[in-house]
């Protein structure tokens, strides 16, 4: 593993510290809201991205991991009175057998093919909550007003500890999203992303570690799943396990950049802004205007910029060094 | 019960058909360029409007749009080829995948901004009513657009084998570097199965106007089964899109009249799930 810069570790201090003084000096709460999206789909970008921008397999069924943890955990907190926080593990626990489960007879599946059954994945399990009595089917689940703390992981009278929980869920995120880069196992998903039958023969265990990549996602996601629950107070098949949702966390880490740690972060700085704002200057009248935009927006990405931007960055900052 | 059964049979039947006719243009794009067309479902929903308008505005009864559509998509389908698809047909594999959802949100909302959201149907055609056959109830406009997607499938079939150009469709589908070698240029077979494979979904709108209501979201339902028909099928056979567009239908509403109809779709992917999980390649795929 290779030694930080002093240029990196000051470059990283200084936005940490941008990111943690932010609300206190813009206290807007729509502002903060978008940042909570912000941070919280720059979440789910980095998980999409350890199995989809390392090892190479294009989820488009994510969704269903993220819902899986909103309602793991809300489920519980309803019905049986648990901590939302332990929900929060058992939820990311759920996610990751879940993702096991699909992933291992999917292990064989490539390109085009997985991307498929990813989605049919996140259709059959959308249909199934839409129908499940025990989950309250389409009517989703409120979850009960408790007194605000961070042990009852509730705050009403202000959005800031919502802020700095996702904000160190996102830093947990980016953390494990570094370590697995750089490590052995990061070139193992590499090369099973270029080749599975190159990496097999190199002695990889092709079925193996991509189903620790998928894993791993799963419960990255579904924690962001209990975050959105626990923030929200309310969920519902459609609103957490839309195909929608699926594709916007492939936009996110493409736009960005996949296969970079920073990527989805930077990614969803830049779409869920753009995205919210349009919504809500054009989107009101209900014509449709801000998806027009948006879609236009992610086939100009496609066309233009499929590298993503952090590849930008990179190449202009290699330039200035040399 | 067995008549109830056979009645199940014959509706499953009819959906299958149309299943089949949507998913056989997708299943060409896909096997000649290796590209996913999420806004198939998308191009359907646009034939499904131009029969509706040339019915509301000129009383055009959907039967005669049925060229107008062809035409229509598949000028839109070269065009978007050309524009679009073909930029990112060297570019990485994600940005094909997304592309076309890109085109898919697009197209959708242009049709939400021009049309509203709301639901439309096509009242009185000539293809009305329902036929009695031993107690079976078979909807004529059903019974009809399955006849036709029959036909159009036999007629892609006899383009594919009979022609130059079909066979040269054929050839860039088995081997890009060979056939280009061979003098074709897959540039143009590229946009014109891109051109095909719209125009085909455009007929399949044009039939699918007469009995389903017309809404600017309603290709999402069918471009996704569409996939798994594909899927099922074998990526890019013909043949096998035919087939596995039949069995789906089948398994829809014979998983709807067993079980619960709320589950018949996730019936659907489940057993899309299970082929693929068995034989990869899909039952006609190679």
């Amino acid at each position: 593993m290779k030694k930080f810069t002093t240029k990196q570790i000051s470059v990283t201090g200084i936005t940490l510290l941008v990111l943690l003084l932010f609300p206190l000096v813009i206290t807007q709460t729509y502002i903060i809201h978008v940042m909570i999206l912000v941070f919280m789909f720059g979440m789910l970008g980095v998980a999409w991205n350890i199995m989809g921008g390392y090892a190479g397999m294009f989820s488009f069924g994510q969704a269903a991991f993220f819902g899986i943890g909103a309602y793991t955990s809300s489920f519980l907190v309803v019905t049986f009175h648990v901590n939302p926080w332990i929900g929060l593990i058992a939820g990311g626990v759920v996610a990751a057998v879940m993702a096991a489960a699909i992933g291992y007879p999917c292990s064989n599946l490539r390109g085009h093919y997985f991307a498929i059954a990813t989605i049919a994945f996140g259709e059959i399990v959308r249909i199934f909550f839409n129908n499940w009595k025990l989950v309250n089917a389409a009517e989703g689940i409120t979850l009960p007003m408790v007194n605000e703390s961070f042990t009852n992981f509730m705050f009403h009278s202000s959005k800031l500890p919502y802020y700095y929980i996702i904000l160190s869920f996102l830093l947990i995120a980016l953390v494990i999203c570094y370590f697995v880069a750089h490590s052995k196992m990061g070139y193992y998903f590499r090369a099973i992303k270029e080749s599975h039958d190159v990496a097999r023969a190199l002695g990889v265990n092709v079925v193996w570690y991509r189903l620790i990549a998928i894993m791993i996602s799963a419960f990255l996601s579904a924690m962001a799943g209990t975050f959105y629950a626990q923030y929200i107070l309310y969920i519902d098949p459609e609103s957490v396990m839309l195909l929608a949702i699926s594709i916007q966390l492939v936009l996110i880490s493409m736009l960005g950049g996949a296969g970079t740690v920073m990527g989805p972060v930077i990614g969803a700085a830049i779409l869920i802004p753009i995205a919210e704002f349009t919504r809500i200057w054009l989107g009101h009248k209900g014509t449709g205007v801000d998806m027009l935009i948006y879609g236009f927006l992610i086939t100009l990405i496609s066309v233009y910029q499929p590298q993503g931007i952090w590849g930008l960055f990179a190449n202009i900052g290699k330039k200035k060094n040399g | 019960m067995p008549e109830q059964l056979l009645q199940q049979i014959v509706n499953g039947l009819m959906i299958g058909f149309m299943y089949s006719l949507v998913a056989i243009g997708l299943t060409l794009i896909w096997g000649v360029m290796n590209i996913v067309n999420f806004a198939h479902g998308d191009f359907l929903m646009i034939g499904m409007f131009t029969s509706f308008w040339l019915f509301t505005i000129f009383g055009l009864d959907p039967l005669f749009s049925i060229p107008i559509c062809f035409l229509l998509l598949f000028i839109l389908g070269i065009a978007i080829y050309r524009f679009i698809v073909s930029k990112v047909m060297k570019g990485p594999m994600l940005a094909q995948l997304v592309v076309t959802f890109g085109i898919s949100i697009f197209l959708s909302n242009l049709a939400v901004y021009f049309w509203t959201p709301d639901f439309r149907l096509i009242s009185t055609t000539f293809l009305q009513g329902t036929w009695d056959v031993g107690g079976i109830n078979i909807s004529v406009p059903k019974a009809i657009a399955s006849i036709g997607s029959v036909i159009t499938s036999i007629c892609l079939f006899l383009f594919m084998k009979k022609t130059k150009t079909g066979k040269a469709i054929l050839a860039t589908e088995m081997n890009r570097e060979s056939a280009l070698l061979m003098g074709i240029n897959t540039e143009r077979i590229n946009s014109l199965s891109f051109g095909i494979g719209a125009a085909l979904v455009g007929v399949a709108g044009a039939f699918l106007s007469t009995y389903y209501y017309i809404y600017p979201q309603v290709g999402g339902l069918f471009g996704t089964i569409a996939f798994a028909v594909v899927a099922l099928g074998g990526f890019g056979s013909i043949e096998g899109a035919f087939i596995a567009g039949i069995l789906v239908g089948l398994a829809q509403t014979l998983g709807g009249f067993y079980f619960d109809p709320s589950y018949k779709y996730a019936i659907v992917f489940m057993i899309y799930l299970i082929t693929i999980w068995i034989r990869p390649q899909g039952l006609l795929g190679w």
